[in-house]
């Protein structure tokens, strides 16, 4: 009962069958048990979580509260956390305790979630497996030989496991959607500027964007309604006005036309995840929407377009990196120039530091017109792309990754093959727009296929009613993976 | 056109990261590879085309001129790696 999703907790918290302390102790002990193995959590914090738990009980026992009073939460570790370590899965930052806390993290504080404890992640979300951690590879709960996808794998591999009923991501090229896909559970990114950054670790700030990984679309909605909302410190926070995120979720899908990309269904799939993906596809029809063949021509072009644009901007944030006023210092140097560089190189991951050399020179002089102007360029391009297929149709559905989960080591010494598991992903990051990926399947080793489904800005309730009404048809979202059933 | 260990060493000079000559090789063609990737983005035509730099082509907003922050000084110095009197230390670069 402690492992079920975030509504029926809330259900069994309202009517005193269990209390936001045995929820609490129960998460503790899970995550005590899993973590040795699964590494998806850098920091624990059992007494605060217990003081908080108990805070929970104490004011359900004195008024009302919301629906996500009492229940255990883990914040992905790019995310701060007044008081507790916030790493980034860095060198960096691996003794850095926030001194504030990030508004996402506010906001779930102030519905009365449970922190637990930080979340693993590739270092400063930059990665698609969680190989590139100082503090170790996140194992995938279904086989622990194989990652769990990145760079929110410790969030993802947490809830699969069933740690915590939900944790936070971030995503900036598919770091929430392609480990949820490759843990089989369901990961939300919501529309640019709906979720404030303030506090979340810069990584592309044009790109990076806080959201939630949980059991069902259902417990997606509950928490991105309470991490949504106006932010005056984040200046691309939007100012809009209050949404509920679950109000369609009961809604027929009778009528609802569903785009498919035919760029999406080349070659490079993985044919166990095109069977899942081809079976998805006839549940939803039978369950009354209907299919259109759109197609997004400028879409190979994603990846490469990302990749400047996204280390452009990682070189510029992490150029804050240089032993002075946070974060690791070099213990020997020569002068100051010589503490910057010894001071990153120590600090940053190879992978870190490839894409801060990329970024660097994709805007130094003589490249910028080349390099980083051509890349938003292009990017319009795919926003145009995606404009026109939104006439003929109301989601894209496609896989979430090409591949399901790869064994560790499979791709960590070629990039540029690690890269290309965000083929599916990066669009949305680039355009701004929201994307959820649920699971859909297994592959013949037992391992998750993930569906992607993509709406238009500010078209979230639509994606949360289509993964619901699929989730009622389907149990895919509810199986656990072997060793950590409840 | 493939890089060169003199740009990878000019590159890294400018993010400001140590790239040891065990490393340079390494790290070179690995992003020679990066590279390649990125290049088949440069051949498409764009003529005309207005860069997108935001996803919302949002502007931004300005607020009134009024202090509303708080001084945090004391937190914010504590997680420094070495502070005096206040003040950030670094290696002296005036003599």
């Amino acid at each position: 009962m402690f492992t079920a999703p975030i509504a029926e907790l809330s259900a069994a918290l309202a009517a005193k069958r269990v209390s936001a302390v045995e929820l609490t102790t129960s998460a503790l002990a899970r995550i005590d048990a899993a973590n040795p193995q699964l590494n998806a959590f850098a920091t624990i914090d059992p007494d605060g979580a217990l003081a908080r738990a108990r805070d929970a009980d104490a004011a359900r026992a004195a008024g009302t509260v919301g629906p996500l009073a009492g229940i255990p939460v883990a914040h992905k570790d790019v995310l701060m956390t007044a008081g507790l370590r916030t790493t980034c899965g860095s060198r960096m930052l691996a003794n850095f305790v926030a001194p504030y806390d990030a508004f996402v993290v506010q906001k779930l504080r102030d519905a009365g979630m449970v922190l637990v404890g930080k979340t693993n992640m590739d270092e400063f979300a930059m990665g698609s497996s969680n190989e590139n951690s100082f503090f170790g590879p996140v194992r995938n709960p279904w086989n622990p030989d194989y990652v769990p996808g990145g760079s929110s794998g410790g969030s993802a591999a947490a809830v699969a496991a069933r740690l915590v009923p939900a944790a936070t991501g971030t995503d900036t090229g598919g770091s929430i959607r392609q480990p949820a896909a490759l843990s089989g559970i369901s990961g939300l990114k919501p529309t640019y500027g709906v979720c404030s950054r303030y506090g979340l670790i810069a990584f592309a700030s044009s790109l990076d964007t806080p959201g939630v990984l949980a059991q069902t679309a259902h417990d997606c909605a509950l928490l991105l309604n309470a991490m949504a909302g106006h932010d005056p410190r984040d200046s691309t926070s939007l100012d809009r006005p209050i949404e509920d995120y679950t109000r369609d979720l009961a809604r027929p899908l009778k009528g609802l036309r569903i785009g498919l990309p035919k760029e999406y269904f080349g070659e490079g799939t993985e044919p166990s995840v095109v069977k899942a993906i081809d079976a998805a596809l006839a549940e939803l029809r039978g369950l009354g929407a209907t299919t259109v063949e759109v197609s997004l021509p400028s879409v190979d072009l994603a990846v490469p377009v990302y990749y400047v644009i996204a280390s452009a901007e990682a070189s510029s944030n992490l150029s804050r990196f240089d032993g002075v006023r946070y974060g690791h210092r070099a213990a020997r140097y020569a002068d100051l120039a010589d503490m910057y560089q010894k001071t990153r190189a120590q600090g940053f991951g190879a992978e870190v530091k490839r894409r801060i050399l990329v970024g660097t020179y994709v805007l130094s002089h003589g490249y910028y017109d080349a390099y980083y102007l051509k890349a938003q360029q292009v990017r319009r391009r795919i926003a145009e792309d995606f404009r026109r297929a939104y006439e003929r149709c109301d989601v894209i559905v496609g896989p979430t990754s090409p591949t399901t989960a790869f064994r560790l080591g499979d791709k960590v010494d070629n990039p540029v093959k690690m890269y290309l598991n965000d083929i599916f992903t990066v669009a949305a990051n680039l355009i701004g727009a929201p994307g959820i990926s649920i699971p859909c399947g297994f592959d013949r080793q037992g391992l998750p296929v993930g569906m992607l489904l993509q709406g238009r800005h500010f078209g979230e309730a639509t994606l949360l009613n289509v993964a619901h009404q699929y989730q009622l048809a389907t149990d895919w979202h509810a199986r656990v993976p072997p060793g950590f059933a409840p | 056109m493939p890089l060169s260990l003199d740009d990878v060493q000019r590159i890294a000079c400018l993010a400001r990261i140590e790239i040891t000559p065990a490393e340079a090789e390494d790290v070179r063609s690995k992003l020679d590879g990066i590279f390649e990737l990125i290049g088949r983005m440069r051949a498409v035509d764009t003529e005309g085309v207005e860069p997108m730099s935001h996803a919302l082509d949002a502007v931004l907003p300005v607020r009134d001129d009024r202090v509303t922050e708080i001084n945090r000084r004391e937190d914010y110095l504590r997680v420094a790696p070495a502070v005096e009197a206040g003040l950030y230390l670094v290696p002296k670069v005036i003599e």
